[in-house]
């Protein structure tokens, strides 16, 4: 069964100065979200196999939306995330089912490669609830410069039956980064973590 | 006087809200630039250098919004307008954006307007449609800390009585405005609410092109 998707929201934030100085080229995070309906509000329910299908639809669409919304190839992609936030009437086990069993797979194929983990974070929330996605470099976690977050938030979601998807893909590190630590240019790229 | 230290732009889709999905979606787009406010920390009387200055930032934001919305400039059927004035500012820096903001966009969506009739108060008599972007562009402003949102009202863009298409987004660029910023913003959208049903005016029903019917 696929998602019931009742709105699709893409940001792009791009950083042209900070504290004066120039960002060049200017960092640039794209984040998209889904809001779906969440198929097992207000029941328990063992079986989560509907969420982990519908982990794997978003896992491409959402990571597609970031790829073109940069308009980059999907190799220039650089560091990349995921989130989700579940209404009230679902539990957190939910998020968990559509981020992590099959998400990555399809997210890794809309940046080409991604050796590294896909960071994340989960939680509960209402209506306007913000997630701070974390954010790592795709092909070695260690890329200190990469470490960042992106804030995600859906101003109408989730209803209390609803859950808010998000993924973030950037072509860029920290605007201006200087505490030193693994370099993007010294990495293998091999065993996701150097 | 310009620094354009950050862009954001948001486009969404809006498939159904628990009705009858349309057999296309709604899109509402809007963009947020953070600018430093040169006025910041302190009274300054003479204030329209800025407002001129913004001009050809206004339509490089337009421009910007239409190509992150990915849609042809013939669908864009609602916009508005707003900013948000960080904390060592005042409203009245936000006010700077009611033209250069509003021209931009009406630029954009081919108002045919004799700008020196527009400038001197004339009245040029025309009939039929005189391009688009007749009617004025709605707008908020407000004094915010960073993160603020901003509700953005949107009416159509040539009658501002098209009830179903009266709207707002809201807006906000996480971590700005800092207190010595402004962000400025602009949003279009499709057209109607998603399942719009409360009468009125409809789009096709314009007929008088005086910007409000």
């Amino acid at each position: 069964m696929s998602a019931n998707i009742r709105k699709i929201v893409v940001q792009v934030d791009e950083v042209r100065i900070e504290m004066g100085q120039p960002v060049n080229p200017p960092t640039r995070r794209a984040l998209a979200m889904a809001v779906i309906a969440n198929p097992y509000a207000g029941r328990y329910s063992e079986n989560l196999d509907e969420l982990i299908a519908i982990g794997e639809e978003l896992g491409s669409l959402l990571g597609q939306k970031c790829v073109q919304a940069l308009g980059i190839a999907p190799g220039a992609a650089q560091s990349y995330g995921k989130a989700a936030i579940v209404g009230e009437a679902g539990e957190l086990e939910h998020a968990a089912a559509i981020l992590h069993p099959k998400l990555g797979a399809p997210l890794r194929q809309a940046v080409e490669k991604g050796a590294a983990l896909v960071p994340s974070a989960k939680k509960q929330g209402g209506l306007g609830a913000a997630i701070d996605v974390p954010l790592g470099h795709k092909d070695a976690a260690f890329v200190r410069s990469h470490f960042d977050a992106m804030e995600a938030r859906v101003a109408d979601a989730p209803r209390a039956n609803e859950i808010v998807v998000a993924v973030v893909v950037t072509d860029s590190g920290r605007p201006l980064p200087r505490i030193g630590g693994l370099q993007a240019h010294e990495i293998q790229g091999t065993d996701g973590l150097r | 006087m310009i620094e354009i230290r950050r862009t954001f732009t948001h486009v969404e889709d809006i498939h159904h809200e628990f009705g009858p999905p349309p057999a296309q979606p709604l899109r509402r787009g809007a963009i947020g630039a953070v600018l430093a406010n040169p006025y910041a920390g302190r009274y300054v009387q003479d204030i329209l250098p800025m407002m001129e200055a913004l001009q050809p930032v206004g339509l490089a934001m337009a421009r910007q919004l239409l190509a992150a919305m990915e849609v042809p400039v013939e669908r864009i059927a609602t916009y508005g307008k707003g900013a948000i004035v960080g904390a060592a500012g005042e409203l009245e820096h936000g006010a700077l954006w009611h033209v250069p903001g509003g021209y931009a966009m009406r630029e954009l969506l081919g108002w045919k307007g004799d700008r020196a009739a527009y400038a001197s108060g004339t009245v040029v008599d025309k009939k039929g449609q005189p391009g688009n972007g007749l009617s004025i562009v709605p707008s908020t402003k407000k004094v915010g800390p960073p993160g603020a949102a901003l509700d953005v009202p949107l009416t159509n863009i040539n009658a501002s009585y098209v009830r179903g298409q009266f709207d707002a987004i809201e807006v906000r660029v996480p971590g700005a405005p800092a207190s010595d910023e402004v962000v400025f913003i602009l949003a279009m959208t499709t057209g109607y609410r998603v399942h719009d049903r409360v009468g009125g005016l409809r789009a096709e029903n314009i007929a008088q092109w005086d910007g409000l019917r």
